[in-house]
């Protein structure tokens, strides 16, 4: 257990913080994903057909490819599409990309696809009547979105909600080819200076699992505050 | 544009890695997926709760974590470094496959096990008051309902599966991401490989998602 001493003797400060790492790059992705998701599904649901189109490419490619080809995409085109931009406006020198920015972009582009579905099949479950009624009854329109129509969705996204969250949540691990210093990263380092891989990898394994047992709970109380009255 | 065409071949012979990979850790998968969903079903406490923990621990960790305690952890143990399994163990496309055999076999043996439980009662019932034995049961009715009913959910697991194979280029495999990012890294003209190794990538997900479907239509026998 002297390898994961706090402090300067072990490993566990250091793991401590890339825990901390993987669970804020998970949250940025996911917002990030939830942002696009919302711009996606509407597209998705409109009934224009170019915007249909956009939707479906989004998320056909996006689930379709690996996650570690997209993470290789931007990881390596970031930092080249900045420059190219700063070109424009007269700068010429080179412009390295934060990783963390990189790392959150990327997966949270790749869950925004999985949301994407999620939000679409929300939102056409719920029943045309509840609209409808909303209307006659002369809600306003931000007034039934979030008293009527959200919650009732929230209902019936939120274990679909949380598949997407374990799934960003382990895509997270992927982002340590780029150096950024999470969880898989850290054990990589610690595994590589004391030579004892077996361990640090297992304990990364525990970790991802305290951090899904620990979600998983929280999105079960949450689909519980939300299935009240049913 | 001259890029795309040049990695074309290299990329479309690395291929051939990523569906070897793919098609093997499958098929091993299903063996394991039923072998833990048939445990998973029996009636022995302790059965259960080893295919509960198994499932558990291997959809609840990243692929990547399973694959790195495999292929560098345990080269570490000292026993299996002397047994007959090193020659299994030192291998990186050996560690792959058994990485995602076991990754696959658990989403697998949730899968089958939710379709077996959705077989409707009566069902084995009248098979049951029509004297056939528990064998012609099994084989005749859970298994080809079963099957039928799992087959949307592996249709996914399968095009999961595929793209988790990109992860054996971390264990220094050369799949189709790994020579991807080999060719990036050399010409640092990451968006025409990503467009081809993409294409490739979306091209057998949706062979895949025909393939499902026109199986799905075939084991139809509503019609």
């Amino acid at each position: 257990m002297g390898l994961l001493a706090y402090g300067d003797t072990g490993w566990g400060d250091e793991l401590f913080f890339a825990t901390l790492m993987t669970i804020a790059v998970a949250l940025v992705a996911i917002f990030i994903g939830f942002f696009l998701a919302a711009i996606f599904a509407s597209f998705k649901l409109s009934s224009i057909r170019i915007l249909n189109l956009f939707g479906s490419f989004y998320t056909t490619v996006f689930r379709g490819v690996p996650e570690l080809l997209v993470i290789y995409l931007f990881f390596f085109g970031s930092s080249g599409a900045v420059m190219y931009v700063a070109k424009i406006f007269g700068y010429d020198g080179y412009i390295e990309v934060n990783a963390f920015f990189t790392g959150a972009l990327s997966i949270g582009i790749i869950s925004g696809a999985y949301s994407t579905e999620v939000f679409r099949g929300a939102v056409q479950s719920i029943n045309k009547g509840q609209f409808e009624a909303s209307k006659v009854l002369g809600l306003k329109k931000k007034v039934y979105y979030y008293k009527i129509i959200i919650p009732q969705m929230l209902r019936l996204a939120l274990p679909n909600i949380s598949n997407v969250w374990q799934i960003t949540l382990k895509d997270t691990s992927l982002i340590s080819v780029t150096g950024l210093v999470e969880i898989m990263r850290q054990s990589y380092i610690a595994a590589g200076s004391t030579r004892d891989p077996l361990f640090f990898y297992s304990f990364a394994a525990v970790l991802y699992l305290f951090l899904t047992f620990l979600s998983m709970k929280l999105f079960n109380n949450l689909e519980k505050h939300y299935s009240r009255g049913y | 544009m001259e890029l795309m065409i040049e990695s074309f071949p290299r990329l479309l012979n690395a291929t051939i890695l990523t569906i070897e990979l793919t098609l093997l850790s499958l098929f091993f998968g299903i063996f394991v997926g039923a072998f833990f969903a048939v445990l998973r079903t029996s009636k022995i406490k302790i059965f259960q709760v080893i295919s509960y923990y198994y499932s558990y621990i291997f959809r609840g960790t990243p692929l990547l974590v399973q694959i790195f305690i495999i292929y560098f952890g345990l080269g570490q143990v000292e026993w299996l470094r002397e047994s007959f399994l090193w020659v299994v163990f030192k291998e990186p496309y050996s560690c792959a496959i058994i990485a995602f055999t076991l990754n696959t076999g658990a989403y697998t043996s949730e899968i089958f096990r939710s379709a077996f439980e959705t077989i409707q009662k009566g069902l084995i019932e009248a098979a049951d008051g029509l004297g056939l034995n528990k064998l012609h049961i099994f084989f005749k009715i859970k298994l080809p309902l079963a099957i039928k009913q799992s087959l949307p959910a592996y249709g996914n697991e399968m095009i999961l599966m595929l793209k988790g194979t990109s992860l054996a280029s971390t264990v220094t495999l050369l799949d189709l991401t790994g020579v991807a990012k080999h060719i990036i890294s050399t010409t640092f003209k990451p968006v025409e490989v990503f467009i081809v190794a993409g294409s490739i990538y979306l091209l057998m997900t949706f062979i895949i998602h025909n393939f499902i479907k026109i199986l799905e239509k075939k084991l139809d026998y509503s019609k």
